[in-house]
């Protein structure tokens, strides 16, 4: 039984039949997230202090920024992904299917390519950094709001839409680059992709602090997401003046996705995963749980990923191949289940 | 019902005079683009210096051992493509299905991986064959998956196709990586004509032959997009048609695959298209669908020679901004009307 | 009152509510009524502020709708749409909890548990608290929505179409609610209905639309005789008297 506020909790007795003392702390959302806070720091450990080939010292240094970016991706990742779901009334549909972080790319190409590498390369990285993320923003929240804004369409119709624009966005991203100078293309690949196991520094604390901006925006809202999971008409019959809310969480949807594409690329299938994993651990459909436990999973599942490939099967960089691998299975089966239904 | 559903059988009764006219506009474009395709290049091909040149000149060689066998590629590709994306739709009876949304494509370029793999040496008829027969393999397993999704969610088997294609892909591309063949793999599979040349792209007949044996089955695969039950009751058998119909899906896939690459979208868009003009009689459908496949592909294929001459972009990145462009549009037409 | 003045709605260039003057919300229990696409739903998501109106305006005690705060709205006006489904797996009580949004926003206070529970138990619901949405009979289901409207203390409340996909026997479970919660508690309740003879035996005013205007608003007495109805519904209506209630026979 999933119980979630105390007032809930004493009012039912369950059913009659006292349960083990175990199984009652398990049912409360807060053990379950400290479990999960308590595996994400094991794996951090083993992760960090395992295996080392060197200096331990300089094994540090890097790994703690690994798990950095990991963290910094998880939460990005996790929290866009909820906040959408919420917003959009689904569990299938995430920014990543829907081609957002795809759609980062191309207003990067963009950027490039209608600048020039050379006025690129005088752009201090800062002020680069800002341009795109407000022309992201902007235009990511545009593109929301005539995807989601109007009528509300099927959720499988904006599915296969969000699939061609993913393959249109990837293809008009092509398109610009290879229309770009080897040089130019260069810049642009090297600003774009970094690596996970291979975080830049500058590109980290950005991305952290933008992940951060977007948790700010979020975290006044977490009781208000909760009343959105009851739908546009009953949340707004309760009050909340919901285009404004729904621009506000969808501007952060668009910086997190921005900021997680850029310090890794596109992970298609991440947030899908962890996003309904979080629903059935959580405990509770509160945002307030339900977030953080998001956050948690998408931790476990990179640094578990990486321990897994990397000191076990010995594979490097594979990372968001098995991902994609296990997450289109995870899908398939959700819809498969869902559509039996 | 989805909105092409709709529209299609409200159509072809209304529209029998613009049918002609949109007939003739697709067969003055195929003249017209199969002539540009011969002569746009970055050697200077123009029908003055083949005519003036003689058959031994520098002109009349480069337009018979390139211009002609790519101009004649993309005429057939650009046919069969369309042919294969017209029959998956009868067989799955969905309008959003083509070999590359149904994971038959990434099945094919797994056994391309495989041939790579296991037989480096083999010819390009025998490569051609082993991704047929994983292309085989793929529409099968599609096609059983399929039977799974319930009849009236219209979307989720395409999108069921995609993301079976995604972890096929998936797998092709952790063994690519892991061998070390991601870049040979990826000249196989990137959706371009700029080596096609005589000697190198005869297997792509074969996709034309499968276009005709499709014309000859023509009235079956219309009864086919019926369902089961209906071909049973006209006398048919409804398996043995599925397997002519899985069977020529599978070789033109694998035919386009050696020859061009993938190229996305075209087998869907064409068939809708035409489903929109003429409705969806697979007889009268299939010349129509062949002649817009290739007018489609014979377009973007010039488009991507010029677009950055002396430059070629690859086909399938033009296929696939234009194609998805005008398939985001078949989609949220109807949005703009009042329910 | 909720007032309505020159309201009008179009969509597409075709006008679903048409120059609408009215006003809802007096004592009791009110019945909007009509046939399909008169313009019912319409003229509450534009009350409930889920729509804009193309011309007029609209109060509710004197605010604006269009001006005024969602939130100071939301604890006059209680509005609950039709086909209210839920993806998460919430419970009864979270659902009521949710009625305190307006007044808490999310934070219950204990005047606020105290709303909730008695929301809970007026509607006897007390046995299903802890029961999952979707674990729930559809007229279960209807009650506990009707408790969170009853949590957020509103003066008025509107209901969209309430015995929507239920039973005879919930549809008078639900209408004998509503009535009680307008005789004891004093809520001025404004329901969409489609069964004529429901809105006749539980409204004290029907209003009829057709075509997107208002083409009756009467004590249900007056609205319940044949020429009216048929006028509404164009088609032959007969109306008896039984028991001494006006009953419409539309079968013949």
């Amino acid at each position: 039984m999933l119980t979630d506020s105390p007032a809930t909790t004493s009012a039912a007795p369950a059913a009659g039949r006292p349960r083990p003392r175990l199984a009652a702390a398990w049912a409360r959302p807060a053990v379950r997230l400290s479990a999960l806070g308590a595996a994400v720091l094991v794996l951090t450990v083993v992760y960090c202090v395992t295996d080392v080939p060197g200096s331990l010292a300089f094994a540090l240094e890097i790994r703690s920024l690994t798990v950095l970016a990991m963290l910094v991706v998880a939460t990005a990742v996790g929290v866009s992904t909820v906040v959408f779901h919420t917003i959009t009334q689904n569990r299938i549909l995430t920014p990543s299917i829907m081609g957002f972080d795809a759609f980062y790319v191309l207003i990067s190409t963009i950027i490039v390519f209608s600048s020039g590498s050379a006025s690129f390369l005088a752009f201090d990285q800062f002020t680069l950094w800002v341009t795109q993320v407000v022309v992201m923003v902007a235009s990511s929240v545009a593109l929301f709001t005539w995807l989601f804004g109007g009528k509300r369409r099927s959720i499988h119709l904006m599915l296969l839409v969000g699939i061609v624009l993913g393959t249109f966005f990837r293809s008009a991203t092509e398109w610009m680059q290879r229309m770009l100078d080897p040089l130019d293309f260069q810049v642009l690949s090297d600003a774009m992709f970094a690596s996970l196991t291979r975080p830049d520094e500058t590109l980290l604390v950005l991305t952290a602090g933008l992940v951060l901006l977007g948790c700010l925006a979020v975290v006044p809202l977490l009781r208000t997401l909760d009343v959105l999971t009851l739908g546009e008409p009953t949340a707004v019959g309760l009050g909340v003046d919901h285009r404004r809310v729904v621009m506000l969480l969808f501007a952060a949807v668009s910086v997190m996705v921005a900021a997680s594409t850029a310090l890794v690329g596109p992970i298609l299938f991440l947030g899908l995963i962890v996003a309904n994993l979080a629903y059935s651990y959580a405990g509770s459909f509160r945002h307030v749980w339900t977030l953080p436990s998001a956050v948690l999973i998408g931790v476990v599942c990179l640094l578990g990923g990486q321990l897994v490939l990397e000191r076990l099967l010995g594979f490097g960089g594979t990372l968001s191949t098995v991902i994609d691998f296990a997450g289109g299975l995870f899908f398939l089966h959700l819809v498969l289940r869902k559509g039996a239904r | 019902m989805t909105a092409l559903d709709t529209a299609s059988a409200s159509t072809p009764t209304r529209e029998r005079p613009r049918r002609t006219w949109v007939g003739v506009l697709v067969g003055v474009l195929l003249v017209v683009l199969a002539g540009l395709s011969l002569f746009v290049g970055v050697s200077d091909v123009s029908p003055v210096a083949v005519l003036t040149g003689g058959p031994g000149s520098d002109a009349a060689f480069l337009l018979g051992v390139s211009r002609i066998p790519r101009t004649v590629a993309v005429v057939l590709v650009g046919a069969s493509l369309g042919i294969a994306g017209l029959i998956m739709q009868m067989l799955v009876r969905n309008k959003f299905v083509e070999p590359g949304t149904t994971g038959v494509s990434e099945f094919a370029t797994l056994g391309m991986l495989v041939t790579i793999v296991f037989f480096p040496g083999m010819a390009v008829v025998g490569k051609m064959g082993v991704a047929a027969v994983f292309g085989l393999v793929g529409t099968w397993v599609f096609l059983q998956v399929v039977k799974a999704v319930p009849v009236r969610q219209l979307v989720l088997v395409p999108l069921v196709g995609i993301m079976l294609g995604g972890v096929v892909g998936a797998v092709t591309v952790f063994f690519a990586y892991r061998l070390d063949l991601l870049q040979s793999l990826g000249q196989w599979s990137q959706g371009s004509f700029a080596t096609v040349m005589q000697g190198r792209y005869e297997f792509v007949w074969i996709a034309g032959v499968m276009v005709g044996v499709a014309w000859l089955a023509a009235d079956r695969f219309s009864v086919i997009g019926l369902g089961e039950e209906f071909a049973t009751n006209l006398g048919l058998d409804y398996r043995r048609v599925v397997a002519v119909g899985m069977v020529i899906i599978a070789v033109i896939t694998a035919a386009v695959l050696v020859t061009a690459g993938l190229i996305p979208f075209l087998g869907l868009v064409v068939p809708n298209v035409v489903s929109l003009v003429i409705g969806d009689n697979v007889r009268r459908a299939i010349p129509w669908v062949a002649g817009l496949g290739a007018v489609f592909v014979l377009g973007c294929d010039v488009l991507a020679r010029v677009v950055r001459f002396p430059y070629e972009i690859p086909l399938s990145v033009v296929v696939g901004v234009l194609g998805a462009a005008l398939f985001l549009w078949l989609l949220l037409r109807r949005r703009s009307r009042a329910h | 009152m909720i007032t309505l003045e020159g309201v009008t709605k179009r969509y597409d260039g075709q006008t679903v509510v048409d120059d609408v003057t009215i006003g809802l919300g007096g004592d009791g229990v009110t019945a909007l009524i009509g046939p399909n696409g008169a313009g019912k739903s319409t003229l509450f998501g534009l009350v409930g502020r889920l729509l804009h109106p193309d011309a007029g305006r609209i109060t509710v005690d004197g605010m604006d709708v269009a001006r005024t705060p969602s939130n100071q709205l939301a604890t006059t006006l209680a509005v609950l749409r039709q086909d209210n489904h839920v993806a998460a797996r919430l419970t009864v009580h979270d659902l009521v909890e949710f009625g305190r949004f307006p007044h808490s926003r999310g934070r219950l206070t204990v005047h606020d548990r105290e709303h909730v529970e008695r929301a809970l138990s007026y509607l006897d619901l007390d046995p299903f608290r802890s029961r999952f949405l979707d674990e729930l009979s559809g007229g279960q289901r209807q009650r506990a929505f009707i408790a969170m409207v009853l949590a957020q203390d509103t003066k008025y409340v509107l209901l969209d179409e309430p015995l929507n996909n239920l039973d005879l026997r919930h549809m008078t479970e639900i209408m004998r609610l509503v009535r009680r919660m307008a005789d004891e508690l004093g809520k001025r309740v404004v329901t969409v209905l489609h069964d004529v003879n429901f809105a006749a035996t539980y409204a004290d005013r029907m209003v009829a639309m057709r075509d997107g205007r208002v083409v009756a608003d009467a004590p249900a007495r007056d609205v319940m005789r044949p020429e009216v109805l048929e006028a509404v519904y164009d088609t032959a209506v007969d109306v008896r008297e039984i028991d001494g209630k006006p009953v419409a026979l539309y079968y013949g």
